[in-house]
């Protein structure tokens, strides 16, 4: 059996392998460091218990599916109370009342966000309260 | 046991019932839930009216005071650019707010002088019909509202609503606005907006911003409660709506 250009072949197919693996032999084999998010903020200092409004476990897993059932109450049913499961009231509000303690957006929510290659597209409406000039 | 057709359905039957009530007895064993409520002091109606009382706005001035405090609550953009303006509330002239109604003989007072105008929170509302993706909805107490984050900029609603009531956001707002209040959002390019009754406000026990800032000219209740404010004017006054024989039923009155 005899391949045509089998030089060229057999070096476009080292160069193709070289750069698919290139990533994982220059980081070592290693996973990149996870981003380090910062949660000391002056309002989180304050409280007495450290803890959101629910279990930081909840929290890290599953906010968004928090954020999105928040914004169909909020939006949808005009509803604008959240009744966690310890009882505590807080007010449904992404800019008032997360932002209230998480107000280092760009170390707490960016950091995270930014790694994970996720936009959510939040802030093109809702406002960051340190933002504030029109 | 021989089994007979009548015990497999007997068997059948108590076991559907008892899956059936799995979840309604996990439902009333967990103390742990969460809820989501309305906040005690919401104002509530059956369906939510305005009477526009013009004859005690005295001055243009008086008009820009109540639409100032609406745009400065709700992050509305003065793009300047009438063709690219984003309005909630606004004013025209009489043969613009009430066309056919002019005559040869409308006192000069009344044909020269600008009405207060708004989104009519229509009872058969067109706008909520051509909405492609419900993002324009009518709430159980009349409102019809926008949720943003379902607009697709389609502008279907700007074209089936009669009275001009929604703007186009041609550009990012946000530079456009003076002071941004940091308690409502602003909105993005290529999003639909209008006037929400201050439906934000009503959730917290507020009433609607042009309704605080108005003196009395605007006078905000439940249509359906004969004793609420709205109710006693209009039984007692007669009331004009906007292009009536359109059949939106706007629930805006004006007293001229």
């Amino acid at each position: 059996m005899r391949i045509y250009d089998a030089g060229k072949i057999f070096t476009g197919l080292a160069i193709f392998i070289v750069l698919i693996c290139a990533p994982f032999w220059l980081s070592g084999g290693k996973s990149s460091s996870p981003p380090e998010i910062k949660i000391e903020t002056p309002a989180i200092q304050k409280l007495s218990e450290r803890r959101c409004i629910e279990a930081t476990a909840y929290m890290k897993a599953r906010h968004m599916e928090l954020l999105d059932t928040w914004r169909q109450a909020v939006v949808r049913e005009g509803e604008s109370v959240y009744v966690g499961s310890d009882g505590k009231k807080y007010r449904m509000s992404l800019s008032s009342t997360c932002l209230h303690c998480h107000s280092n957006k760009d170390q707490f929510c960016d950091r995270c966000h930014h790694f994970e290659g996720v936009e959510p597209a939040c802030w093109s409406c809702h406002v960051v309260p340190g933002e504030l000039k029109g | 046991m021989k089994s007979t057709r009548r015990t497999f359905l007997k068997v059948a039957g108590v076991s559907l019932l008892g899956i059936g009530a799995k979840p309604l007895l996990d439902a009333l064993a967990g103390g742990e839930e969460t809820k989501i409520i309305q906040a005690p002091e919401a104002l509530k109606a059956k369906r939510w009216a305005m009477v526009v009382d013009m004859s005690k706005f005295k001055s243009d001035a008086d008009l820009k005071r109540v639409i100032a405090s609406c745009h400065r609550a709700h992050n509305v953009p003065d793009i300047g650019d009438p063709k690219k303006e984003v309005k909630w509330i606004w004013t025209e002239m009489y043969e613009h707010t009430f066309p056919g109604q002019h005559h040869a003989y409308t006192p000069e007072t009344i044909k020269n002088r600008l009405f207060l105008v708004l989104c009519n929170h229509c009872d058969n509302p067109p706008c909520v019909r051509v909405c492609p993706t419900k993002a324009t909805f009518r709430r159980d107490d009349g409102i019809v509202v926008m949720d943003m984050h379902r607009c697709i900029g389609c502008r279907f609603c700007m074209v089936a609503c009669p009275f001009g009531a929604r703007s186009f956001n041609w550009k990012d707002p946000r530079p456009f606005i003076r002071e941004i209040n940091p308690d409502f959002p602003t909105r993005t390019k290529g999003v639909v907006e209008k006037c929400n009754f201050c439906e934000e406000r009503l959730a917290r026990g507020l009433l609607p911003a042009c309704v605080e800032a108005s003196d009395g000219a605007l006078i905000f209740g439940d249509l359906e409660d004969p004793k609420s404010e709205v109710g006693k004017i209009l039984s007692s006054h007669y009331t004009l709506r906007r292009k009536n024989e359109l059949g939106t039923k706007p629930c805006v009155f004006y007293i001229i």
